[in-house]
């Protein structure tokens, strides 16, 4: 897809952070569609829901410090019609209401907007409490759930956009640190489909979120190297499009997978499952190795756990000398 | 909708539920006894005179909503949406086997007119919250939405973040109804997580609080008529319930919080709902 997408992550890049993209796609899903409502639990700037919040506040709903409350009350709007979108941080929001999420929404199949913000150890010095991981791995788990994680604010806005049409309940992963811009408003999104960046016979370095930025950094740096990396987009990891990951594998014959979040349960965790079953292959999972973050400027904290573009080219290395 | 009956009718209707509970629970082998039979009354109040509904046609767009948050209670309603002619009475007795609709703690997907997946306790009273909210942003306020919840329920955090909500929002197209019987799985509820003074507590987060006899069916359409009434504020019936009501031996008791009645029981239990207690001889003796 190299021409319709992709800023040259060699040259200079523009960093936001993605939730600004979630709170413009929010504030545009509210004009063009009546029905899509907002609530959050006292973090709305932060989560960036105040744009929707200012533009239509009898659409709008401020909860209070009440995660469980939140949730729940979106699978009532949802019942009566609407097109709820709820947020806060994501070690509360999936955090903290884990078993309405999975009730009341889930096996109710109503289709709530759950936003996680926050997620990652890139939330910085706020530390563990506030950096989640393992909000994929409890949303993943749920039937009926879509997991979303875009890779930059461009994404996310396209994501928040395609949520408000989605019949299911959804669940997108937002980052609080400014995040390289990668893609470009031609850069197609749809609710389903892994994207092939750059190809690559060698190596598949699977990724979402933050850490597609990092793989195709690193897949550049493997390129000095003699090994050509392709590089695949996640943005859905649930329902996870098997069909594009495995013929990618199929020609590559290893995998480095990366995310910021727990290994397990998360999108290395998905890949190593579908891999196992269908097209087993060598593979190094990044991510969290069942640890808990801690306080650290982000850049610091990204290089400290070993989740860049340093550690996805030595994991790429790894992968290929045991083919 | 359907006609509205006499009250004599009414009492006939509730106990003939009250015995359709007792003959799906024995013949499941597992289920809750003493809630439902406790909530008979309110039932047959809310599917025969209160709600706005329609049995032929469960998602009527103008119905009012019943909720039950305490899922577990659900053989009550199965019984009287049998009776207000949702399904067949003969389906009650697939209550908890594979394939049925009417699964051990009720699920939306499944049942026609069951508002709302639950079993779990605490989340119903939220729901009503996004329901209301909902109705108000679409000038449909002349919508009810009703929500059952037990006592013991009242432990969770979740029930008071939604209490909060409803009374800053003033959502007075919410009327909750407590089965205050006093009773949860480990014992009386005041012994388990004291909750008085309960009326006190609803009135300081913002609602407006009735309390009434929950097994008078007359004290449930009138209180629901007062609430209906209130324009400001969210409405909470404390209905005081007998668990087990009818049965002599299962009522008052914790114990029969979640058994069935077996084989023996059962039949002592219809006998006595057929004799109303001794009083009259039953038609089927
Ligand atoms: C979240 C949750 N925790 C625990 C339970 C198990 N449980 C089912 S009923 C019940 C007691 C509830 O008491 P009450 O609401 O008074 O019901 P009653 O015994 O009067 O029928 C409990 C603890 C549950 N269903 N949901
Ligand atoms: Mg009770």
């Amino acid at each position: 897809m190299s021409d319709m997408y992709l800023v040259d992550v060699s040259g200079n890049l523009t960093s936001e952070p993605i939730r600004k993209g979630f709170g413009r796609g929010l504030l545009e899903a509210g004009k063009r569609w009546d029905n899509v409502v907002a609530a959050c639990a006292d973090l709305t700037d932060s989560t960036q829901m105040s744009l929707f919040a200012e533009e239509f506040p009898e659409r709008y709903i401020e909860i209070g410090v009440a995660e469980q409350n939140l949730v729940t009350t979106g699978s009532g709007l949802a019942a009566m019609g609407k097109v709820p979108f709820v947020s806060s941080y994501a070690a509360f929001m999936p955090g903290r209401c884990w078993e309405q999420i999975r009730t009341t929404i889930c096996l109710n199949d109503r289709p709530v907007k759950l936003i996680g913000s926050h997620a990652g150890v890139s939330v910085g010095p706020d530390g563990a409490t506030h950096q989640m991981l393992e909000d994929l791995a409890l949303m993943r788990v749920l039937p009926n759930m879509v997991v979303l994680a875009p890779c930059d604010s461009v994404e996310a806005e396209k994501a928040t956009l395609a949520m408000a049409l989605d019949k299911r309940p959804n669940y997108m992963r937002l980052a609080r640190e400014a995040t390289p811009i990668i893609t470009t408003d031609k850069t197609p999104f749809e609710i389903g489909p892994a994207y092939v960046l750059t190809e690559g016979a060698d190596v598949s370095l699977i990724a979402t979120g933050t850490m597609t930025y990092q793989a195709l950094v690193a897949a550049e740096e493997l390129k000095k190297d003699g090994i050509q990396a392709e590089v695949v987009h996640v943005p859905t990891i649930k329902p996870l499009d098997a069909g594009t990951i495995l013929a990618s594998v199929r020609k590559t014959g290893a995998v480095v997978t990366a995310e910021e979040g727990q290994i397990v349960g998360g999108l290395g965790g998905a890949i190593a499952e579908l891999l196992s079953e269908e097209q087993p292959a060598p593979i190094k999972r990044i991510g969290m190795r069942d640890r808990f973050g801690e306080s650290g400027a982000p850049d610091k904290l990204l290089e400290y756990f070993g989740l860049d573009a340093r550690h996805i080219r030595l994991a790429a290395h790894s992968v290929v000398d045991k083919k | 909708m359907l006609k509205k009956l006499p009250l004599a009718q009414l009492e006939t209707i509730a106990n003939d539920i009250r015995e359709d509970i007792i003959r799906m629970l024995e013949h499941a082998g597992s289920g809750h006894s003493a809630g439902p039979l406790g909530l008979a009354d309110i039932f047959t109040a809310l599917y025969f005179d209160i709600l706005k509904h329609d049995p032929k046609n469960p998602d009527w767009p103008e119905r009012d909503i019943l909720l039950l948050s305490n899922g577990h209670c659900v053989p009550v309603r199965y019984a009287t949406m049998a009776h207000a002619g949702y399904f067949d009475r003969k389906e009650l007795m697939t209550l908890r086997q594979l394939g049925t609709r009417l699964q051990g703690h009720p699920e939306r997907k499944r049942l026609p007119g069951m508002e709302t997946t639950s079993g779990p306790l605490g989340s119903g009273l939220s729901q009503a919250c996004g329901m209301a909210l909902a109705l108000r942003m679409d000038n449909q306020q002349h919508r009810w939405v009703y929500v059952v919840m037990g006592d013991g329920e009242q432990d969770e955090g979740n029930v008071w973040e939604a209490a909060m909500l409803a009374g800053k929002e003033k959502l007075h197209n919410i009327i909750a109804i407590t089965d205050r019987n006093n009773i949860q799985i480990d014992g009386p509820t005041e012994s388990v997580m004291p909750l008085e003074d309960l009326k006190a507590k609803w009135e300081a987060f913002g609602w407006h609080v009735l309390e009434i006899d929950g097994n008078d069916i007359e004290a449930v359409i009138d209180a629901c008529a007062m609430g209906r009434a209130i324009e400001n504020k969210p409405v909470m019936i404390i209905a005081h319930t007998i668990p087990g009501k009818g049965v002599d031996f299962m009522e008052y008791d914790f114990n029969w919080h979640g058994k069935p009645p077996n084989k023996e029981e059962a039949k002592k239990a219809l006998h006595e709902l057929r004799t109303l207690g001794g009083k009259i001889k039953g038609e089927h003796e």
